[in-house]
């Protein structure tokens, strides 16, 4: 455990981190992690975080190492799409039991191991470490040595309890383990200046060959994805790249700042969302390459087809923009996404009648602030009953929201649409957006709204809805007036 | 009947499993005004949390002690009484279930203790019911910790009293875990039929069965009141749903001196006759022409689905009681059963009408079905991707069902129940009926020393004793 304390006390001692180089020396050696509050806590844990992480890599094998809940509860729930290999979709587990817990659960660990190689042949065995063996005490980087030895597949320890953290810090402990063992252990049969690493993009939904196409145009490779639809070997010689571009705020910020430190691979942090983030991007991914001994006839190609493509999707946009110009968006996400997500609708003419920024860093908010103006609406974490009353008071036509607080609008008769990372659309590039704002119109135009606010037959006509009683009830004595509709309910 | 072997394998893949903590708070969940917790790493709680709303599509109350690494080895009281009182003051609940995890139970966090002094120190949560139960993660399956958790509700809600006059027209139901509320639902139309008042205990069709609330709570909305379970001891009998169920029915029956009877399935011809006849029995009243005609037309629905489900081979993947019930309601209508893999031992299990059971993972259920050229794939939505691989229909029931909408609602026991399952299998079986048609060459080579041997090796798998 010691060497995963120190693990733990390095990643929060990011010096690429702004939030935390502002923190005093006792502050950060803290650490980033809020106290949980006990019945209050909401959230994955570090394995999570780290799985998440990972598991994209898809010809890897990804051994939990645990009791049956951390992997039987959890496995095959996210879509991250894969061009290859389904092997990272099989869900491996020790499944540990009365008898591992007893007598240690190192050799139970080596033995399942050892069917997973003998059975699958996998370029590598991801082992995941949870709350129980750390406990007890398995030594599992011993035994991922030893059967990496026995066996000849790198065997690679990703040392995330659950109980060390949150799910962000799990990202970062992911992060070390691949800095540790498997970044710098391959070498690329070529390499090329236009060799680029994509960190902490996921392949959700397949949001990556949104991208890929226009790279490919450029003539510019994705050396290595970490993670999203990457193999084994693309992540071990991702060391080789020119330039690294970072997505998704700071998940994975360690990696992007040790291979800068390391390899010499300089970064930016960039998105895919919202298309002129994109144009941003592609310009900055020119511009480090060029800087790295690409051809600079790479930034005129670049704003060539950042012209042509910027110029089909307002085409592809514009119909659209009259059906949803002026309307009004509520947007609880976080993190990245409470900034990256508004422009794009704003490029789609509506309007943000207020986001999230629970999970935002200060400089998220620093960019809702500059995108949204000074007097942008901005909350932190919503319970059911304040977001509605938002819904309500901010007169949002839509809530864009994480599948978890989709039932607080549904239940209320709400459009609502998922942004978050369990949803089936893919969002990024300029396709991805003309699909969101496809989205968000086929969502208001469905008459399902009017269906449902349809009042019972034995409903009197002006009776109260259940949600104004309901929130009569909660503050009573509260003088807002009560408008009698509910906002949304005219929309077409 | 079943010879019972378990997987020797070290390594579990793609799990049929999942754990006891779960089971139980989804048994606290069809409790009214109730907010399950689990005492464990927050990890714990998201992924059921997540797992229950991709399956019911609703807004899920599940919280956690968030147990850091400290607390962990020093001991969680803190975080449980901490926990207890955020929940008790933000979400006002009437009763409070917590289930251990697999973490604190290595350390070893008496839960009993735990709210014995919570219960001492805070008197000002005497209206909350507080229960808890031992489900450690590295035992037992999901079926268990539900099971559990009913039977800490009986020990611990149901008051301890043995009245004089009981009262014959109430009946307390223990359903099992792959009850669902669709089919309590079911069950309360049958027993309003026959003049009867059930006390469901946990009841999910009052909570997770997708109606639209009518406040913002976020605990559980509808299931059993605790004063409905306070009073279980007033009924006349219970009934049992589900080899699970008898622990807590045996428990209520020492503490209330209710009979019980345990029913092992509600699915089938024969099950569904002696239930209805049960009832019949102890309300004293004919049975309605309603269920005299549904009788009629599952007899009639076996008929038509035997020539699509007869002799077509089945791999089913399944906890013990819901195994049962397929099983045997498949193989009555002449279902070949090639693969049986459950999560967990259970008495049932011995009984089942196959040759043999497996105690394993989806993994072997492929293996089995492969080797068994199963026509079709019966289990949870995590069988997709066998099914995919198999290139067979892939029939979805248990929980998790994330991929398919009404989970929640589907109906498999009663005389309706069944006869809509069959239909649903059969019509499955028979839509891809076009991979065994015949072509001009399928039988050039068909005998037997021909075909070309499995590409899996069998499972590796050891008699449990």
């Amino acid at each position: 455990m010691t060497s995963l304390n120190q693990t733990i006390q390095d990643v929060f001692n990011e010096p690429a981190c702004g939030k935390n180089q502002a923190k005093s020396e006792k502050e950060r050696k803290k650490g980033c992690t809020k106290q949980l509050q006990p019945g209050g806590a909401a959230g994955g844990c570090a394995f999570d975080g780290a799985k998440i992480a990972l598991q994209p890599i898809t010809d890897v094998a990804h051994l939990v190492h645990g009791p049956i809940a951390c992997e039987g509860n959890s496995w095959d729930n996210r879509g991250a799409a894969s061009s290859g290999s389904k092997l990272y979709r099989t869900g491996f587990t020790t499944d540990m039991t009365e008898n591992d817990i007893v007598f240690g659960g190192e050799k139970h660990l080596f033995k399942a191991i050892r069917e997973i190689v003998e059975k699958y042949a996998p370029p590598a065995v991801f082992v995941y470490e949870t709350c129980v063996p750390a406990m007890i005490g398995d030594d599992i980087d011993t035994v991922c040595k030893a059967a990496a030895e026995k066996f000849g597949t790198p065997c690679i320890p990703i040392h995330s309890p659950g109980f060390v953290g949150p799910k962000n810090l799990g990202n970062k402990l992911a992060g070390e383990a691949m800095l540790k063992h498997v970044i710098g252990t391959k070498e690329p049969p070529y390499t090329t200046p236009y060799d680029l690493n994509i960190i902490g993009e996921y392949n959700l939904s397949g949001e990556l060959w949104q991208i890929k196409p226009l790279l490919d145009e450029l003539g510019i490779r994705i050396l290595s994805c970490i993670s999203g639809d990457a193999r084994y070997e693309e992540v071990a010689w991702s060391h080789r790249a020119k330039a690294a571009m970072m997505v998704c705020s700071k998940a994975m910020i360690n990696v992007a700042r040790k291979m800068e430190e390391r390899y010499g691979i300089p970064f930016f942090e960039g998105s895919f969302y919202g298309i002129e983030d994109m144009s941003d991007t592609l310009r900055e991914i020119a511009r480090l390459l060029i800087e790295r001994g690409a051809d600079p006839e790479l930034m005129d190609r670049t704003k060539a087809v950042i012209a042509r493509e910027e110029a089909r999707a307002w085409a592809a946009i514009e119909p659209y923009r009259a059906r949803l110009s002026g309307k009004k968006v509520l947007l609880v996400t976080g993190g990245v996404k409470s900034w990256s997500v508004v422009a794009a609708l704003q490029e789609a003419g509506m309007v943000i009648a207020g986001t999230s920024v629970k999970k935002s860093t200060r400089e998220d908010k620093e960019k809702v602030k500059k995108i949204m103006g000074d007097d942008a609406h901005m909350f932190d974490d919503l319970a059911p009953r304040e977001m509605y009353r938002k819904l309500k008071e901010a007169e949002a036509d839509i809530m864009l929201s994480g599948g978890r607080s989709q039932f607080i609008a549904l239940k209320a008769s709400m459009p609502w649409m998922d942004i978050n990372q369990e949803r089936h659309v893919a969002f990024a590039g300029y396709h991805g957006m003309v699909a969101m704002v496809a989205e968000i119109d086929r969502t208001l135009a469905n008459p399902v709204w009017q269906e449902v606010r349809r009042p019972a037959p034995w409903e009197r006509a002006g009776d109260a809805s259940w949600q104004d009683r309901a929130l009569e009830d909660a503050a009573p004595d509260s003088s807002a007036k009560r408008p009698d509709t509910i906002p949304g309910r005219e929309a077409a | 009947m079943a010879q019972l072997v378990k997987s020797t394998k070290a390594c579990t893949v793609n799990p049929l499993k999942m754990s006891q903590p779960i089971g139980g708070a989804l048994a606290f969940m069809g409790m009214r005004a109730a907010m399950p917790l689990l005492h464990g790493s927050q990890g714990c709680t998201s992924f059921g949390l997540v797992l229950f709303v991709r399956h019911f599509r609703e807004a899920i109350p599940l919280q956690t002690t968030a147990m850091s690494e400290v607390a962990t080895v020093l001991g969680g009281f803190e975080n449980v009484e901490q926990a207890v009182l955020t929940i008790a003051s933000r979400t006002k609940p009437e009763l409070i279930g917590i289930c251990s995890t697999g973490v604190t139970e290595v350390k070893g966090d008496d839960l009993k203790g735990f709210v014995q002094m919570i219960r001492a120190r805070h008197p000002e949560l005497d209206g909350v019911e507080i229960v808890q139960c031992s489900t450690p993660d590295f035992s037992g399956a999901f079926e268990d910790g539900w099971s559990k958790a009913v039977t800490a509700m009986v020990e611990q809600v149901v008051v301890d009293s043995r009245p004089a006059i009981r009262d014959a027209r109430r009946v307390n139901v223990l359903p099992g875990c792959h009850v669902t509320p669709g089919d309590i639902d079911e069950l309360c139309t049958i027993f309003e039929a026959f003049g009867l008042e059930a006390t469901f205990l946990p009841d999910l069709s009052g909570s997770l069965d997708g109606h639209i609330p009518e406040n913002f709570t976020p605990t559980t909305l509808g299931g059993t009141g605790p004063e409905e379970a306070r009073a279980m001891g007033c009924a006349g009998s219970t009934i049992a749903i589900g080899e699970q169920m008898r622990g807590p029915a045996q428990a209520l029956e020492a503490k209330t001196g209710v009979p019980f009877r345990l029913f092992e399935r509600l699915t089938g011809l024969s099950a569904c006759d002696e239930f209805i006849a049960h009832l019949a029995e102890i309300s004293g009243r004919e049975v309605p022409l309603r269920y005299r005609r549904q009788r009629g037309q599952l007899v009639d629905a076996m008929l038509d689905s035997h020539f699509h489900i007869g002799g077509r081979n089945f791999a089913i993947g399944a906890e013990p009681d819901l195994l049962f019930a397929l099983v045997a309601t498949l193989t009555e209508v002449g279902g070949k059963i090639v693969s049986a893999v459950t999560t967990t031992p259970s008495p049932i299990l011995a009984r089942i009408p196959c040759e043999e059971v497996l105690i394993g993972d989806l993994e072997d259920l492929e293996v089995g079905a492969k080797s068994g050229e199963a026509d079709i794939l019966v289990t949870h939505s995590h069988g997709r991707q066998a099914a995919e691989r198999l290139h067979v229909p892939h029939f979805r029931i248990g929980i998790p069902m994330f991929d398919t909408l009404g989970a929640a609602h589907l109906v498999t026991l009663g005389y309706r129940g069944t006869r809509d399952l069959l239909f649903a299998v059969g019509n499955m079986v028979m839509h891809h009926r076009h991979h065994h048609a015949p072509g001009p060459e399928a039988w050039r080579d068909a005998w037997p020393e021909n075909l070309p041997p499995g590409p899996f090796p069998a499972v590796e798998k050891e008699l449990v004793p």
